[in-house]
């Protein structure tokens, strides 16, 4: 309810926008909704779009839950990138059964190394994970930058042009089409599974419920013996692993079927390692409902191109319009603390404390601390 | 005769999901009496006291102050109406000072703090009721007892009429109790009146006017502590006859389960507060630790469960050195631990109440099988838990953070029984816990006994280290002032050890 409230209530605003700038509001939305969810197309290119935010978002929900705070989705989105272009270039030649799983390993694989890194450093040197995942950023985008323009750089650009890209990488790691689609492929599906994988492993699994426990109180899980430290390294390594996917899917599922910078992460990612983060928040941090979050925003985002054709706005004004929807959802999530304190102390008939309700059950553990990363949630 | 009537509650009715907190309350204080309000865990005690203070708002029912309707609909129409309350958890900003902390919030304090005025009042006050304090400490370094002085010079300063305190006693050592109670009746004598809540009799015959019985949500009935008993007060609140010092059996005393050896542990403040201590607890033992609470007590506790990393000796349990070890292999060698700060480390208050129960074998059969926890076998275990030790919870899926303290004890101690450990350490076992639950956690703990287990019993009640205890071990300073067997405590001397001079006996 209060999300929804939130997007409408940025709507609103939107509106407001548009007709200053000479808009008309309601063309404008027409377009954008139509352009979003108006046709197969459409809904193919937002399925294209949610995916890499769906997978982020659910990382996300794995560390957050933890009560850590991953700033490093989009470092982790290129490692993964990284290791899976760097294993593909190598055994490209294995038939696509054995490659295209192995995309997604080793996709998984490079997002959790770099994932590790700052989980170690939080919990043996209490090194702020904030900063050590924005710094991994940094380092992981100069990195790429560096292979691009070298050791895995396409000899053909070595020669000519010198675009930073790879060669067109083996046609056997090509993400498959899914039937009757024209772009839409297999990743999607990867990625909705990968959101019932996390759901299970936070609510079914014993490593989900450690997750959780240190998450809420780090001194009962303490006492209770779990092993804290490795718990806290466990949730980033997950947490980049999903990242890592991603990362994977946005090379093999790409148009070009390269590994391509323009220098900057942004180029590689369009931010769905930050924007992943407002999804995951959006979906009140539950990896099911991160779903038709990764869906509504990935439907933003894809029509506020159709808007800008319409109406000729900049698109930049989705982005702005995508920040006020975070700031209404975190403030609403404060929000919605005080209206269900209210509802305590008025009549608590209707109330409802269930704990798995991620409506109520989320963000709560998080919600002091949400405040850092969207600061650079959309940049 | 006409009474002033400070305050008049009536026909007050609260309901939570599942759970009818309060059913048609009446309650009144006059001017100038200590009210004492008992009541078993889960009650309505601490809910009642909500609603008056304006954290709750009541279904139905009324709130009379001084002949007129309150008006109170939150905190600061409480303070304003006269109305201070002293919570079970208390509500200072650790990192401001007491003087602070005591005008925080007060529309008068304006942009600018006078803390020279403030600091002085604060002075004036705490000479007047013997509330000795420190205005310019930070509060985060005062202990327990002195944030609850602060807590008292808050409502003093705002001139309170009406001051709630809610288990006051359950953090404090004996000397602090006397000292409380002189400045609440010195507080009373000015003409205030007072809510006193706690759950020990002897405290509530001694210091209360006028006594009501809560159960389950309603009165049942009001006294006075000259015509009535403790006995009879514990069968008001139980709703029958209650067996306050535990049965023993005849000792069966086995081999050594657990011992200390020359352990010595540093403090949070940097100092050594185990120093040298050894121990031995046989099977079928409870060694009872007396000692004035901040004597090394709880770091002993948490360096046997591995909590706390010793700096020299030895912690062996059932046979196993563990000393160091990791929590987890303290517990697999048979250790169970009841902690002193239950809500911290105990349980999690946000899970639910089946999810604490597996909280310390989450990972092991039968709750979890390959990775995957088993829900039904959870659910069936909680649900016999939570029946055996009666353990108050609308449901299973309830947080657990919404029970009441005792209740949350109940099903800690359930939890820990549950394993059949060898070695049981309980620190403060019935703390903020009911008679009629604490009648059956000293049960429960004999009847571990009987089956072998060694358990170490720390408490700051006497009363129940010398009602459980086959030995006593008077520790000061982190060190072993000497031990007593059970049949022959003199508690003057035990008095004299406690407070530091060897047993010379
Ligand atoms: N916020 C809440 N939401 C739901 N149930 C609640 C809430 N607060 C209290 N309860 C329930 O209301 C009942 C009364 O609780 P209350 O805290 O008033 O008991 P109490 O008499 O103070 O007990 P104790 O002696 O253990 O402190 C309990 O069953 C408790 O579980
Ligand atoms: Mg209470």
């Amino acid at each position: 309810m209060v999300p929804l409230a939130a997007v409408l209530a940025s709507f609103v605003i939107g509106a407001v926008i548009l007709l200053m700038l000479g808009a008309d509001p309601i063309e404008g939305y027409r377009a954008l909704v139509d352009g979003a969810f108006g046709s197969p197309k459409a809904l193919s290119h937002t399925a294209m779009k949610a995916m890499p935010l769906l997978l982020v978002g659910v990382g996300i929900c794995i560390a957050f839950r933890a009560s850590v705070i991953n700033i490093g989705g989009e470092g982790q989105m290129i490692a993964g990138a990284i290791v899976s272009t760097v294993v593909v270039l190598n055994v490209g030649d294995l038939p696509p059964l054995v490659l295209v799983p192995l995309v997604f390993c080793a996709g998984a694989l490079g997002g959790a190394i770099w994932g590790a890194i700052p989980g170690v450093l939080k919990a043996y040197s209490g090194v702020n994970e904030i900063l050590s995942t924005i710094m991994l950023n940094i380092v992981a985008v100069q990195f790429m930058n560096f292979l691009l323009r070298d050791p895995i750089m396409d000899p053909a650009q070595k020669t000519s042009g010198r675009i930073p890209q790879t060669e067109r990488l083996s046609a056997n790691a090509d993400l498959p089409i899914l039937p009757g689609a024209s772009r839409l492929h297999i990743g999607v599906l990867v990625a909705l599974a990968v959101a019932v994988f996390v759901y299970v492993l936070l609510w079914r699994t014993a490593l989900g419920y450690r997750l959780r426990a240190v998450g809420h109180s780090a001194a009962a899980a303490r006492y209770a013996g779990m092993p804290v430290k490795r718990t806290i390294v466990a949730a980033l390594t997950l947490s980049g692993a999903m990242c890592g996917i991603a990362g994977a899917v946005l090379v093999f599922g790409s148009e070009s079927h390269r590994f391509v910078t323009d220098g900057s992460s942004v180029g590689f990612t369009q931010s769905a390692g930050f924007n992943g983060i407002v999804t995951a928040l959006f979906g009140a941090l539950h990896p099911l409902w991160t779903i038709p979050s990764s869906f509504l925003f990935g439907g933003l985002l894809v029509g506020a191109e159709t808007m800008q054709r319409a109406v000729q706005v900049p698109k930049a004004l989705m982005v702005g319009l995508n920040g006020l929807v975070v700031v209404f959802v975190v403030s609403s999530e404060r929000l919605r603390r005080v209206l269900r304190e209210r509802a305590d102390r008025e009549t608590n008939r209707r109330a409802d404390h269930s704990v798995d309700d991620p409506a109520t059950g989320a963000g709560r553990s998080t919600d002091s601390s949400v405040s850092g990363p969207l600061g650079t949630a959309t940049p | 005769m006409t009474e002033t009537r400070l305050l008049e509650l009536s026909g007050i009715t609260k309901r939570f999901p599942g759970v009818l907190a309060n059913d048609d309350v009446d309650l009144d204080v006059r001017v100038g009496e200590v009210h004492a309000l008992l009541g078993e865990n889960g009650a309505g005690k601490s809910t009642l006291m909500k609603i008056l203070f304006g954290l709750y708002e009541p279904d139905s029912g009324q709130v009379l102050i001084e002949g007129r309707p309150s008006g109170i609909s939150s905190p600061a129409d409480a303070i304003r109406a006269g109305v201070a309350m002293i919570h079970q958890h208390f509500m200072l900003v650790p990192t401001l000072t007491v003087a602070e902390n005591v005008v925080l919030g007060l529309a008068e304090s304006g942009w600018r703090l006078d803390t020279g005025s403030v600091a002085e009042r604060v002075r004036d006050l705490s000479a007047r009721y013997g509330l000795e304090v420190d205005p310019s400490a930070l509060v985060w370094q005062l202990s327990v007892g002195e944030r609850q002085r602060v807590e008292i010079i808050k409502a003093l300063y705002r001139d309170c009429r009406l001051l709630i305190l809610d288990e006051p006693t359950a953090v404090l050592t004996p000397p602090e109790v006397e000292d409380l109670f002189v400045t609440l009746r010195q507080m009373a004598d000015d003409g205030r009146g007072l809510i006193f809540i706690s759950h020990k009799l002897d405290e509530v015959m001694s210091l209360a006017d006028r006594i009501t019985v809560l159960r389950d949500g309603r009165v049942s009935g009001e006294t006075t502590p000259g015509e009535t008993s403790k006995e009879e007060l514990a069968r008001m609140m139980v709703g029958r006859p209650v067996q306050l010092v535990p049965d023993k059996p005849p000792l069966e005393i086995g081999g050594v389960r657990m011992a200390v050896e020359d352990l010595r542990v540093v403090g949070d403040r940097g100092t050594e507060a185990v120093a040298g201590l050894s121990l031995e607890i046989r099977s079928g033992e409870i060694l009872g630790i007396a000692g004035v609470s901040g004597n090394g007590q709880r770091e002993l506790a948490e360096a046997i469960a591995g909590l706390r990393a010793p700096a020299a000796g030895r912690v062996l349990v059932d046979g196993r050195d563990v000393t160091g070890a990791h929590p987890s292999e303290v517990r697999s060698a048979g250790l169970a631990y009841v902690p002193e700060e239950r809500m911290r480390d105990g349980v999690v208050g946000e899970f639910t109440v089946a999810e604490n129960v597996m909280l310390v074998d989450h990972d092991r059969a039968p709750y979890c099988r390959r990775g995957m926890l088993r829900f039904g076998t959870i659910g069936e275990r909680a649900r016999d838990l939570v029946a055996r030790f009666a353990v108050k919870t609308p449901s299973l899926e309830t947080p657990t953070r919404n029970l009441s303290g005792g209740n949350i004890q109940k099903l800690i101690l359930a939890r820990e029984l549950s394993g059949s450990p060898a070695v049981l350490i309980a620190a403060q076992p019935t703390r903020g816990v009911d008679i009629g639950a604490a009648e059956y956690i000293h049960r429960r703990l004999v009847e571990e006994q009987g089956r072998g287990t060694a358990i170490l019993v720390i408490s700051e009640d006497l009363d129940e280290v010398m009602a459980l205890s086959d030995r006593i071990a008077v520790i000061f300073e982190g060190r072993l002032m000497g031990i007593i067997d059970r049949s022959e405590v003199d508690v003057a001397q035990l008095g004299l050890m406690m407070a530091g001079s060897s047993n010379a006996a």
